[in-house]
């Protein structure tokens, strides 16, 4: 099979022609903005059928989005950030219609301060909202997980919309080798969107997404939205089964890079998880026991998989690319949340920040971070959470800041 | 407007039989549902409402509905784009051939003021820009009138709201959101008020023969939020357009007609004592600088009034 160099955004705009989307409504943010002037263009070209509407703001276009796909078309949007933000009351609500659509994310720092670089605090604050959740770690994985996400999102044990996040920059802008799937074996996989009750016709008049009265008939509906994201979870082995058998590629709710035997893990998602990968090689070079899991799937969260993956290890080191402001990171404490009480649950996990807007971790800051955890393992005493840091960058700021001083005292002179 | 021939004349021309449901759960006396009755008669029920919060989220409750055509509860501010995604999905449908033409529908928007003359109006710009078809309905009782009646930006000077108690009552102005849409050229905007429903059937008839943004303000008398009785809001709803205080017009063609010049203008005053809200300009004592500043403010209006 031949593969082409491709973006991150290139590569969901793949994901979204191969799937034979309808209807893109769409509002540009940087870096997402490929996506869309890629998807724009084959559809002026005449390359790609379908529709693209430029609505005036996010939670417009997510307004469209739900009202399209609640219409009966296979619907496609992406955003990034403040973008993920501003829609967030309607991520909420059309994730409550039902609505079965693909939403890509291009992970960035949010405001403030105001930043263009990736983490992952954009697409934690939409981890509640009932949209069901696949990161991705390369370019073939996103235009991959964006066909696995129609599927998911349309089975009817579902029904939910999904988002495909990836990484600002660090995916959005790198080329990688992708490969494409032939049109007629993608469509053949995704199959032809059944609208099932979600339609407006005439003679079928529909009152969709109407108020309830108390408690009682609102929970029921708040229940019954969960049980289907969690339905999520074994709909999502079979399709990604499916895909492996179709496609020769194998993305599973939670990968597992040399696991086997290791006492020590890293648990990471998205790209950076590549560098953790990386780290992991050369530790093994040096003679540690160590390897890494990558949750694919944030929603519904593979809490099974990822019990049976952490049984009895030494210790685990959560790093996270985000950080909630007065807690810690998202992902360390949803991953205590699956393993408190269990008989098998690792001593030590350990809690880690970093890559923040953008910024890197580098090989010795994996290093370190596996002799803490190696330390806090052999003691049996888990270390409080540490946020990256080095000397180097904290001289750098130090400096800027001394500049900022240096001009401020000019300016009142 | 152009060769299209009104059906309705006269009053026992109106539709006998009526479309929207009973029991809802509005207010006795909303001027607004009675507009959105008059509007539905004459729409019918070929579709779709697509709602933004308001007063009117409540008409259709889990599991009941008194439309016979199909609805979609949104947000507050973005119920335009919501038809937005349900038009283009119509069309990509009908384009295809997967939707006869008798299965297509109408989408048309419902707001109460609050969306349409703040949180909405971006979306609402939006969509006219983009020459969505569809229509508007903005019932506006001036005022957030679902949590209680506080001021919004329809909100008429010196009315009293929950959040403008004071000697004065609102100190701001109602925003004059006719000519704001109006500014954006779209297919149709019209003022309407259910108490003159000959009026509102005329433009309601024209709007169903349009294309494109076809906008529609219907003056919606509020017991509850004016403070008055509820017998009382057909007359309300009268006064609002005899003494100039509701101008009845219409922007079709790039140009501005008054369907409804009233002769012999009744003093603002009667309409004004007619509701509690403005009980502070009559009593413990007349406000007559600002009664008189009302008046002027209307008689200006109508000074520029050629047609």
């Amino acid at each position: 099979m031949s593969r082409t160099l491709l973006t991150g955004n290139v590569s969901a705009a793949w994901g979204a022609r191969l799937a034979g989307v309808d209807y893109v409504p769409a509002f540009p943010i940087t870096p997402q903005t490929e996506i869309i002037e890629t998807l724009a263009g084959w559809i002026d070209s005449g390359e790609m059928a379908g529709r693209l509407v430029t609505l005036e703001s996010e939670h417009s276009m997510i307004t469209a989005a739900g009202g399209a796909a609640t219409t009966g078309v296979r619907v496609f949007s992406a955003t990034s950030s403040q973008g993920l933000l501003y829609a967030m009351e309607m991520l909420y609500t059309v994730a409550g219609w039902r609505t079965p659509f693909v939403l890509v994310n291009v992970s960035r720092g949010l405001s403030a301060p105001i930043t263009l670089e990736s983490d992952h605090n954009d697409i934690m604050a939409a981890r509640d909202c009932g949209f069901l959740q696949i990161h991705c770690a390369s370019c073939q994985e996103v235009l991959d997980s964006t066909l696995l996400a129609y599927r998911l999102a349309e089975d009817t044990r579902v029904r939910l919309p999904v988002i495909v996040n990836l990484d600002g920059f660090y995916l959005s802008f790198t080329r990688e080798p992708v490969e494409i799937p032939a049109a007629d074996a993608a469509a053949g996989f995704v199959g032809d969107f059944d609208p099932q009750n979600a339609r407006f016709r005439a003679s079928t008049p529909e009152s969709q997404a109407v108020a309830v009265l108390g408690g009682s008939p609102y929970s029921y509906f708040r229940y019954e939205t969960h049980l289907a994201s969690l339905n999520g979870l074994s709909v999502y082995d079979e399709i990604s089964a499916e895909f492996s058998a179709t496609f020769g590629r194998n993305h599973p709710a939670v990968e597992a890079y040399r696991t086997g035997d290791a006492d020590y893990l890293f648990v990471m998602l998205g790209s950076f998880a590549t560098k953790a990968r990386e780290a992991v090689d050369r530790l093994r070079d040096a003679g540690w026991s160590i390897g890494l899991l990558r949750p694919r799937l944030l929603r519904p969260f593979p809490e099974e998989s990822l019990r049976r993956l952490l049984a009895g290890r030494r210790g685990v080191a959560v790093i996270d690319q985000n950080l909630s402001m007065g807690k810690g990171g998202v992902l360390h404490g949803e991953l205590l949340g699956a393993l408190y009480g269990h008989p098998q649950a690792p001593p030590v996990v350990a809690s880690f920040i970093g890559g923040l807007g953008g910024r890197d971790i580098s090989a010795e800051e994996f290093y370190e971070m596996a002799q803490t955890l190696r330390q806090a393992a052999d003691t049996g005493r888990t270390p409080p959470p540490r946020l990256l840091y080095t000397r180097d960058e904290l001289r750098e700021i130090r400096k800027l800041q001394a500049v900022a001083h240096q001009e401020r005292e000019e300016l009142h002179r | 407007m152009t060769g299209t021939k009104a059906s309705i004349r006269r009053m026992k021309d109106l539709p006998s039989t009526h479309l929207l449901g009973t029991g809802t759960p509005m207010c006795a006396g909303c001027g607004g549902l009675q507009a959105l009755h008059e509007i539905y008669d004459i729409l019918g029920e070929k579709t779709v409402f697509v709602n933004a919060a308001g007063c009117m989220t409540l008409l259709s409750v889990y599991p009941f509905t008194p439309f016979r055509g199909s609805w979609l509860y949104t947000a507050m501010a973005s119920s335009p784009a919501g038809a937005q995604g349900i038009r283009d999905a119509l069309d990509i449908l009908r384009e295809r051939g997967e939707l006869p033409a008798e299965e297509d529908l109408q989408v048309v928007v419902l707001t109460g003021d609050g969306a349409a003359y703040g949180m909405g109006l971006s979306a609402t710009s939006g969509a006219m820009e983009r020459d969505l078809d569809f229509i508007y309905i903005c019932y506006d009782n001036e005022g957030y009138g679902n949590t209680g009646q506080q001021y919004s930006g329809a909100t008429p000077h010196a009315a009293k709201t929950a959040t403008s108690r004071g000697a004065h009552g609102f100190a701001g102005y109602k925003k004059d959101l006719f000519s704001i849409w109006a500014a954006h050229r779209p297919a149709y905007v019209g003022t309407v008020i259910g108490a003159e429903p000959l009026d509102l059937a005329h433009k309601i008839e024209t709007v169903k023969q349009l294309r494109g943004p076809r906008m529609i303000i219907a003056l919606a008398p509020c017991p509850t939020g004016w403070d008055y009785d509820p017998g009382e809001s057909v007359n309300i709803g009268r006064l609002a357009v005899r003494t100039g205080i509701w101008p009845l017009k219409e922007y079709i063609d790039g140009k501005v007609v008054h369907t409804r010049i009233p002769r012999g203008r009744l003093p603002v005053e009667e309409y004004l004592k007619t509701q509690g809200r403005f009980a502070h300009l009559f009593a413990p004592q007349r406000d007559d600088a600002l009664l008189a500043e009302l008046q002027a403010r209307v008689d200006a209006y109508w000074d520029g009034v050629t047609s």
